[in-house]
């Protein structure tokens, strides 16, 4: 025996090296099965290779923002000039958005929906990977000190990336949803059809569990379902590429990742989500309301003068725009309610200033002058709940005798008005109660309406 | 390039190589480094195997069966170590590849650019033959063998050994 370990020494130590090591994957599937836990090798490795990345990332950043923000700043102006455009355009298309947002909510409300929100975000940079084709997994700066805990959802901006399975000091290792490991809940946006996201051993993401009966096309976004309880519902995950008919019952649908996976940098760890019923709104709330709100605001009216203009005709009494000198010239000149900046709003006024044709694209009106009745004044949210059919754009004023409680109309003041915005006026009556929109009345006819 | 014939005569012309401590931990610790890092901002490169590399010259130049399977076995273990799998998939790949390119350090010259990269391009397909075979049967994770792949990047990695093997060549030294 002595003399077969001595011949063959080396190929028994390749021997024993070998079954040492199989033992070893042996107990940790078993362990696997059981508990999770992390091996103390790998902490040991771990800690040891992410110092020297972290130092790596660092100096990377380092070159490329000195070449970026101080070397290479060809075409820069020309972006700044586009992303202001875009950012005009955006401002647009959120007035749109909140208003079907605020509805979405009324109707969740109603409905007792329970909603996910992402409450709580770590930033944090990828600063390696396993560098290996059969294990998608990244590395990140933060870890159990930041607050990270294994299962939390990591996403960018553009979609999902993966979720963290393993977590150290200072940093994290993450499952990158195109790992044949993972698995992610997942939906089709259109056809509303669920299935399982998961990755293939080329990297390559699939949805599984969808059956050859259905049909989907290609380019169709696909959500998260945040049936995996990782992922809350509605995150973008990316685009059917490819349908194929499986040898199964199921179709092969591959997907376009949303998130560039193979060119992460900075990825966000979500550490916490609120599940709960969104508040039902106080009252209706449409785009006007929304714009409403966008506008400068004003001060209470003192209730002396509030019910001083209880005896106007117009029941209205309006305060002159101190930080607008010009308006109150023109103000002198005019005699009648004045034209606003929103036509949006002013359409909706009644009586007297209804009449009155806006100065589409005019400076701050001129209707602020003193005792003077402005148009586009706003019964804005009223606290009881108005009837659906209740204009959101209140009516105040209107022609003498026809408002049956007059009300007071205090425009904005001290507030500089700018890029079209109109200044926000509130409707009161002379308890300091919002006006309860009213029938609009019809104007005199042969009225001569001032400008 | 030398005119030195590829098989060897005589153990005379077995020529052996050491490599101080520093070197001996720095040159993989750094392959390591490099494989986890470069990936992140080039995800193809993922294609190579440095450590594995870094194992065959190890190997090669030191003509030790029990050092060469030790280097393969440490650096594989320290590689299982950053991904997400099991612990010992790469070092029992390793540590197969290690004892080989040492005993064929010893009866082949290694030197030449030639035999370099079939030796790399020979020994990359015996390392992803042994992590698929235990991965498959041991571990039973879901893998397919994609040869057009795999032999693409036995050729690829080849070709970076030629360069790499001429850059550590410089921190052998003979005894």
């Amino acid at each position: 025996m002595e003399n077969f370990f001595s011949r063959y020494r080396n190929a028994s130590l390749l021997v024993l090296l070998l079954v040492a090591q199989v033992v070893g994957l042996g107990v940790q599937v078993r362990r696997r099965t059981e508990a999770g836990g992390t091996r103390l090798v790998r902490f040991w490795v771990v800690s040891a290779i992410t110092p020297l990345e972290r130092a790596l990332v660092g100096a990377n950043q380092g070159v490329r923002s000195v070449w970026r923000n101080y070397l290479y700043l060809r075409g820069v102006r020309q972006e700044n000039r586009d992303l202001k455009a875009q950012i005009e355009r955006l401002r647009i298309e959120q007035v749109r958005l909140s208003e079907d947002a605020a509805q979405a909510r009324r109707l969740q409300a109603l409905l007792g929906f329970k909603e996910q929100y992402i409450a709580q975000t770590v930033a944090a940079q990828v600063i390696g990977s396993s560098g290996s084709d059969q294990s998608h997994v990244i590395y990140i700066d933060k870890g159990a000190n930041d607050g990270i805990k294994p299962d939390m959802a990591v996403i960018t901006p553009n979609g999902i990336v993966g979720k963290v399975l393993r977590v150290f000091h200072g940093s994290s290792q993450v499952l990158l949803i195109n790992d044949p490991s993972s698995g992610v809940g997942a939906i089709l946006q259109s056809s509303r059809l669920q299935g399982i996201l998961q990755g293939t051993a080329a990297g390559e993401v699939m949805l599984r569990y969808v059956m050859s009966d259905e049909k989907v096309a290609a380019g169709e976004p696909v959500l998260t379902s945040g049936g995996d309880r990782i992922f809350p519902k509605g995150l973008p995950v990316g685009a059917v590429q490819q349908t194929n008919p499986g040898s199964d019952l199921f179709l092969n649908i591959r997907v376009k990742p949303a998130a560039d996976l193979s060119r992460l940098e900075e990825v966000l760890v979500v550490t916490k989500i609120e599940e709960n019923i969104p508040a039902e709104p106080a009252g209706p709330v449409r785009a006007a309301d929304i714009l409403a709100e966008r506008l400068p605001s004003v001060p209470p009216k003192p209730p002396a003068l509030a019910a001083k203009g209880t005896t106007a005709s117009a029941a209205t009494v309006a305060k002159p725009a101190a930080t607008n000198p010009s308006n109150s010239a023109t103000a002198a000149s005019t005699s009648g309610a004045q034209p606003s900046t929103s036509p949006a709003i002013q359409s909706r006024t009644n009586g007297a200033a209804a009449t009155a044709k806006p100065a589409v694209g005019g400076p701050e009106p001129a209707a602020r002058s003193s005792g003077e009745a402005t148009p586009d004044t706003v019964a804005k949210k009223p606290a009881a709940k108005p009837a659906e059919t209740a204009p959101a754009v209140g009516t105040v004023g209107g022609t003498a005798g026809t408002a049956t409680k007059p009300a007071v109309v205090q425009p904005a003041a001290n507030k500089p008005v700018g890029n079209g915005e109109a200044g926000r006026t509130k409707a009161i009556d002379s308890a300091g109660q919002p006006v309860k929109p009213a029938a609009p009345p019809q104007p005199p006819s042969g009225e001569e309406v001032p400008r | 390039m030398t005119d030195m014939p590829l098989v060897r005569t005589s153990r005379e012309e077995i020529e052996v190589y050491r490599f101080g401590p520093v070197i001996s931990v720095m040159i993989p610790l750094l392959a390591l480094v490099i494989q986890a890092f470069v990936p992140v901002k080039f995800r193809s490169f993922a294609i190579f195997d440095l450590p594995l590399l870094v194992t065959i010259f190890f190997a090669v130049a030191r003509r030790s069966q029990v050092a060469g399977m030790l280097t393969g076995a440490v650096i594989g273990l320290v590689q299982d170590a950053l991904t997400h799998q099991a612990i010992g998939l790469y070092g029992i790949a390793k540590t197969v590849v290690g004892y080989g390119a040492s005993s064929l350090g010893v009866k082949i010259d290694v030197e030449n650019p030639g035999t370099r990269l079939l030796v790399t391009s020979g020994f990359y397909l015996v390392h992803q033959a042994v992590y698929f075979l235990v991965a498959r049967n041991v571990l039973g994770v879901a893998m397919e063998w994609l040869w057009a792949r795999t032999l693409l990047a036995a050729l690829l990695n080849g070709i970076v050994a030629i360069v790499l093997f001429g850059v550590l060549d410089r921190f052998k030294h003979s005894t």
